[in-house]
This record gives structure tokens, sequence and C-alpha cells, in this order.
């Protein structure tokens, strides 16, 4: 008496139907996964949106070299300095005005300014004056330019992902549990449903709601801040798609057994905050140490934080940001095996 | 005629204790199979265990004569002692989500009616009583037409009036001919729903057979009851065997009319004379030495 494929399509299609329903029908927790995000975006743009700080920052590209000759200008106490090993990576943040000003170590004495950067023109001048340079040789100036990124829009991605983390491990994982403590599951146990059936329609149910929600965030936010949108909508969205799938399946792994609600939200916030923190949601890891860095490339929320803003910023198509989006595919791949695989209807 | 349900030499060890002890025992097709003992007698781990939930440690179960497979998943309709289902939705909602669950799926219209769950259609299931949703758990227990039907206590905490109600429709569906297990401690249950009963105390089976048997097997008496200051001139010299308790004794009499007689003669005053049969409750006390609800 074999299942055939139409019949997992109606048995998913109806536990999907249900779960959703369920969700639209939590107005508190729809509303709250929608306001939120929008309040914090609020927030941050309210605090960005004063005074500038007086706070230059002066890029180095690799060794001391390149400081040698800049050290007066990078002792000054409203002078940051930060370190790049990537000087496409560094001259991109020049372009976005995150960056004053650029200095390399192999080309000594080039300086790379954003001309239509006040503060970059400002700090150009401060070099010049107290460099430590011979007086023969003078600075080469080059000169790049870009749109300016201001730091709501570096952060809109950020938070965008952070939402959907949160979204994505408490909503999924906080229902299964529920589900497992007051004997949902242990109902559909003993009906043909396979563990596949059932997490296959609670992970596409979250999916839409994720997505919908992303998307009422996103355009709710843009209306508001006006923010930066350079790359392809559709690789936007594959990533997210990608994104929020990877942070389902690991929420079903946390999930796959414990019937405690402690338990579960104990081993939530134990994953979600690390990626919170590492995964370059609120600050850039730029100046991290390299082990800290390798950290934040296990966690999905990197992955999805990292080339959802290189597309909106940096406007990269499919190819700049595949490598992230195949290791989100991966790692969803991974983490829904492990999830089908530890999955268990009743706590043993 | 083959059982439609067989268990052999079943047993179930959780780490030191002995929850079900090598038990055997076969159920007819359309009959109602009682499995009846206090609370912890290993009543619902026996029932988990044919219905898939629990691993047994040792042991069989067959289902027509085979081990049980997906089919008996189609064709066994479960009740939990206690159980939910999803939050926010109507009880409409939820019979449509288990209807569409089956390939085999009864007539929900009519299911509708033999639950009495009309007037409750659009009502959130988290929001009805005691009754209405064990009657909404009895619904989707029979929602795949099942041939056999497991009931986990399924009375247990109801008022006397939805006791009864449920009493009424698991006659219905007996009457359909379908196989129904039920597990109880209401011996008034047992005797009135079952055809068969095995009594289980502490992981062993003590008695089987149907309750009248049983009943006859054990006792060759009944119970003539009254109020103790009444019998207390005669209790020392009464010939019959007397069960005393704080406020009333019980004669265990072979024949009632002698008993009465006896009663007369003595010029006992008979105001709270009350005479009954044997039940399955004493059956319990006779056999294990303790009640049923302890």
């Amino acid at each position: 008496m074999n299942k055939s494929f139409a019949s997992h399509g109606q048995i998913i299609w109806a536990l999907f139907v249900t779960r959703t329903k369920e969700f639209y029908r939590d107005r508190g927790a729809l509303l709250w996964s929608m306001v939120l995000p929008i309040c914090i975006v609020a927030a941050i743009a309210f605090a960005f949106s004063g005074k500038e700080q007086v706070l230059f920052k002066v890029g180095v590209y690799q060794s001391d070299v390149a400081a040698m000759v800049a050290e007066p200008l990078l002792k000054q106490p409203y002078v940051q300095r930060v370190e790049y090993d990537d000087f496409e990576q560094a001259l991109q943040r020049v372009q976005h005005h995150q960056l004053d000003l650029l200095l390399s170590a192999d080309q000594p004495g080039k300086y790379w300014i954003n001309e239509a950067s006040a503060k970059g023109l400002a700090v150009e001048k401060l070099l010049l004056s107290q460099a430590d340079i011979d007086v023969n040789e003078s600075w080469i100036r080059e000169a790049v330019s870009g749109q300016q990124v201001r730091y709501v829009d570096w952060v809109i991605p950020g938070v965008l992902g952070m939402n959907t983390m949160f979204g994505a491990l408490f909503g999924i994982g906080f229902v299964i549990v529920r589900y497992r403590k007051n004997g949902v599951l242990k109902r559909l146990q003993v009906t043909p449903v396979t563990p596949l059936e059932f997490l296959t329609a609670q992970v596409l149910s979250r999916l839409l709601v994720m997505m919908i929600t992303a998307a009422v965030v996103y355009v709710g936010c843009d209306l508001f801040l006006n923010f930066v949108m350079l790359g392809s909508y559709l690789t936007l969205i594959l990533v997210a798609i990608l994104g929020i799938f990877s942070m389902i399946t690991l929420a079903l792994i946390i999930a796959s057994r414990t019937s405690s609600e402690e338990l579960a939200n104990g081993l939530l916030n134990f994953v979600s905050f690390p990626m919170l923190l590492l995964s370059e949601v609120w600050f850039s890891l730029d100046n991290a140490p390299a082990w800290l860095v390798a950290v934040s490339q296990c966690f999905p929320l990197t992955h999805m934080v990292q080339a959802a803003r290189d597309i909106m910023i940096n406007g990269a198509g499919f190819m700049a940001v595949s490598h992230h989006i195949l290791i989100l595919a991966v790692m969803s791949g991974l983490f829904l095996a492990i999830a089908a695989y530890l999955f268990r209807w009743n706590e043993r | 005629m083959n059982p439609i349900l067989e268990v052999r030499h079943l047993k179930k060890q959780f780490a030191q204790l002995t929850a079900v002890n090598d038990i055997s025992f076969q159920i007819q097709a359309g009959t109602c199979f009682g499995l009846l003992g206090p609370n912890g007698a290993g009543k619902t781990t026996i029932i988990e265990m044919i219905e898939g939930l629990t691993e047994p440690t040792s042991g069989e179960i067959l289902y027509q004569d085979k081990p049980r497979d997906q089919r008996f998943k189609m064709e066994a309709g479960i009740q939990f002692q206690s159980t939910s289902v999803m939050d926010k939705l109507a009880v409409a909602e939820i019979l449509k989500l288990f209807h569409s669950l089956y390939h085999k799926r009864t007539n929900l219209p009519e299911l509708i009616e033999t639950c009495e769950l009309g007037s409750l259609l659009s009502q959130r299931a988290t929001k009805l009583s005691g009754g209405q949703k064990q009657r909404l758990m009895f619904a989707l227990a029979l929602i795949n037409d099942p041939h056999i039907v497991f009931l986990d206590e399924p009375t247990t905490g109801l008022d006397p009036q939805s006791r009864r109600n449920l009493w009424a429709m698991i006659e219905r569906i007996k009457g359909q001919g379908k196989t129904v297990l039920l597990t109880t401690h209401y011996m008034d249950e047992a005797e009135i729903l079952c055809d068969t009963l095995v009594i289980v105390d502490r992981g062993d089976i003590i008695a089987q057979g149907s309750p009248q048997d049983l009943l006859k097997e054990h006792f060759d008496h009944f119970y003539v009851s009254l109020d103790r200051v009444d019998f207390e001139p005669v209790m020392a010299t009464w010939p019959e065997q007397v069960i005393e308790y704080h406020e009333q004794v019980e004669i265990q009499s072979r024949s009632v009319e002698v008993t009465l007689q006896n009663l007369q003669q003595q010029q006992v005053n008979l105001r709270s004379l009350r005479v009954r049969n044997p039940t399955l409750e004493d059956l319990f006390l006779k056999l294990t030495g303790h009640s049923l609800r302890e």
C-alpha cells in the first residue's frame, strides 16, 4: 500500500495549509514579526541622521610599509586605522564613503580617496601636511568615485537577515516543540503521515511566511529610508530563499527531539546569538582576527547577509555571490538530512 | 475464526521496571475487547505497543495474522488518553485535515452526525469542553473508516452525561461491525461495553474472559448490605461471611431469600437493606487484594 506522488503531495498540501492558517491567525506574532524590524531600522536611521562623527577612517593595505610614511597621521587620536588584506575590498569601502582614505604597501606614496567625500578631502589635507615623507618625494593621488553608502544602507541587509533568522529559528523551532509537547505530533504519528511529509510542509509554510514578511519589511524600510539597491532582485530573492531555508532546517535539528520549550529556547539562543554577533549584521569584521572571520563563515546568516549586501550596495551579480549561494544550498541540504535523521515524533 | 489482532508474549522493560510482563491475548473481529486495570497497571503501555508508538522489548503483535505494516496504520483508528490538535483551527478544519490524510475515508457528514459535532464545526478546538473535545477525538479515530478502533480511557474526566453519550457512540460503532479495543479503569464501562476482558495488574494478566463468565467463575454469592447500627446486635452470631465497613456491613449471601428470612427472624431493622450482584471491582479486589482505583 505505497503512497503515490499525488498522495504525498496531498498530505504535504493539507499540512502546509493548516500550518499557514495557524500562523496568520496568530495576529500578535504576525504583526510583531513585521513591525519589529521596521522599528529597529527607524531607530538606526534616527540615531545616525544627526551630525557626522569626527573620526576619520584610514585603510592600510598590507604591511607596515604603507603605514610608515603616514605614521604621524595614523597616530592621531581622531584617526582610526583599519587593516585590509584585500585591496579590492578596501577600495570598495573608499567608493562607498565607508573609508576616508586608503594607503597601500605595494605602492608607497600613493593614496586613494573619493573626491565626492568631504571627509576624504579633509583627511587628505591632514595627510599631506603631517606625513613624514621625503621632501623630494611627493604623494600620488588616486581618485575614485562611487555613491555614498550610509550606515543605514549597509545595515539594512543585516537587519533583514536578522529578522528572518529569528523568524525562521524561533518560528519553526517552537512550533514543533509545542506540537510534540501537547501531543499533536503523537496524533499525527498514528496517521499515514511520514516525518518527511510533515517536515516538508512545516518548512514550506515557514518559508512562505518568512518570504512574505521579509518582502513587507523590505518595502516598509525602503519607503521609510530609501536605501540603496543596485543589484538584481531575482538574485536577492534566491539568496533570501536559500538563507531562510538553511536557517529553518537548522531550527529543525534543534527541535528534532525535545519537548521542552525551555531547552529549545536555550538551544535556539545558543545558535542565534553568535550569528547575531559574528554574521556582520551590525558591524563589519574587517578588523577582526582571522579565526573569528573563519568562525563566522560557518553560519548561514553570514553568507546570507554578505551576499545580500554585495547585491544591494555593490550591485553584485549571480556569479559574484555564487559561492555564498552554493554554501547556503549545501548547508540547507545537510541540515535537512540531519534533521530528518534525528527527528522523533515523541520524546523518548 | 482468525483473530483480527493477536499479541504473543509481549514484554516491555523500562530500566529496572517491568511495565508489561509476557502477556498474550487475541481479539476477535467485531467485538469490544476491554483492557481493564488500575492506573499504572500497564494498560497504556500495552495499547501504545500495539499502536506502534512504543517499541516492545520482546514479543509479537499480529494484525490479521501478519506483522503490522502500513496497512495497519490505514485501517486502525486511534483515540489517545490525552492529546491535542492544532491551535487556532476550527473543528471543521481539523476534520478536513485528518480526512485528507487517508485513502479510505468515512463519509464526513455522517461522521459529524454520529459524533454530534454539527453545532461545533465553526468552534476552535481549544475552546471545546472536555466532553466535546473527546467527541472530536473520537471522530478523528473514525475518520478513516477503520476496521479496528483503539480507545484509551476515552471517558476519563468526563461528567456522567458525557460518559453515557460516548458509550452510546461506542455501541453504535460496534453495531457497524468494527472491532474496539478499550482501556478503562471504570468497571461499569467495561461491563456495559466489553464482550471480552483482560484484567491487568502490575504488567501481568490476572484474569481473562467475558465479564459474565469471569463473575460466574469467581463468585457464587450476592451482596446484601445494611447499616452497621441495625446489624450490630446479630453480627457476632451471623452464619454467613460479613464484610465490615465504617458505617455499613455487607453479607456475602448464597441465597438472598434465605438471608432475608434469617434477618426477619432475628428482627433486624431492614430500612437500609440493599442487594447487589458482584462487580468487576469485587473481582479485582478478590484477585489482587486492592481496589481498581487505588
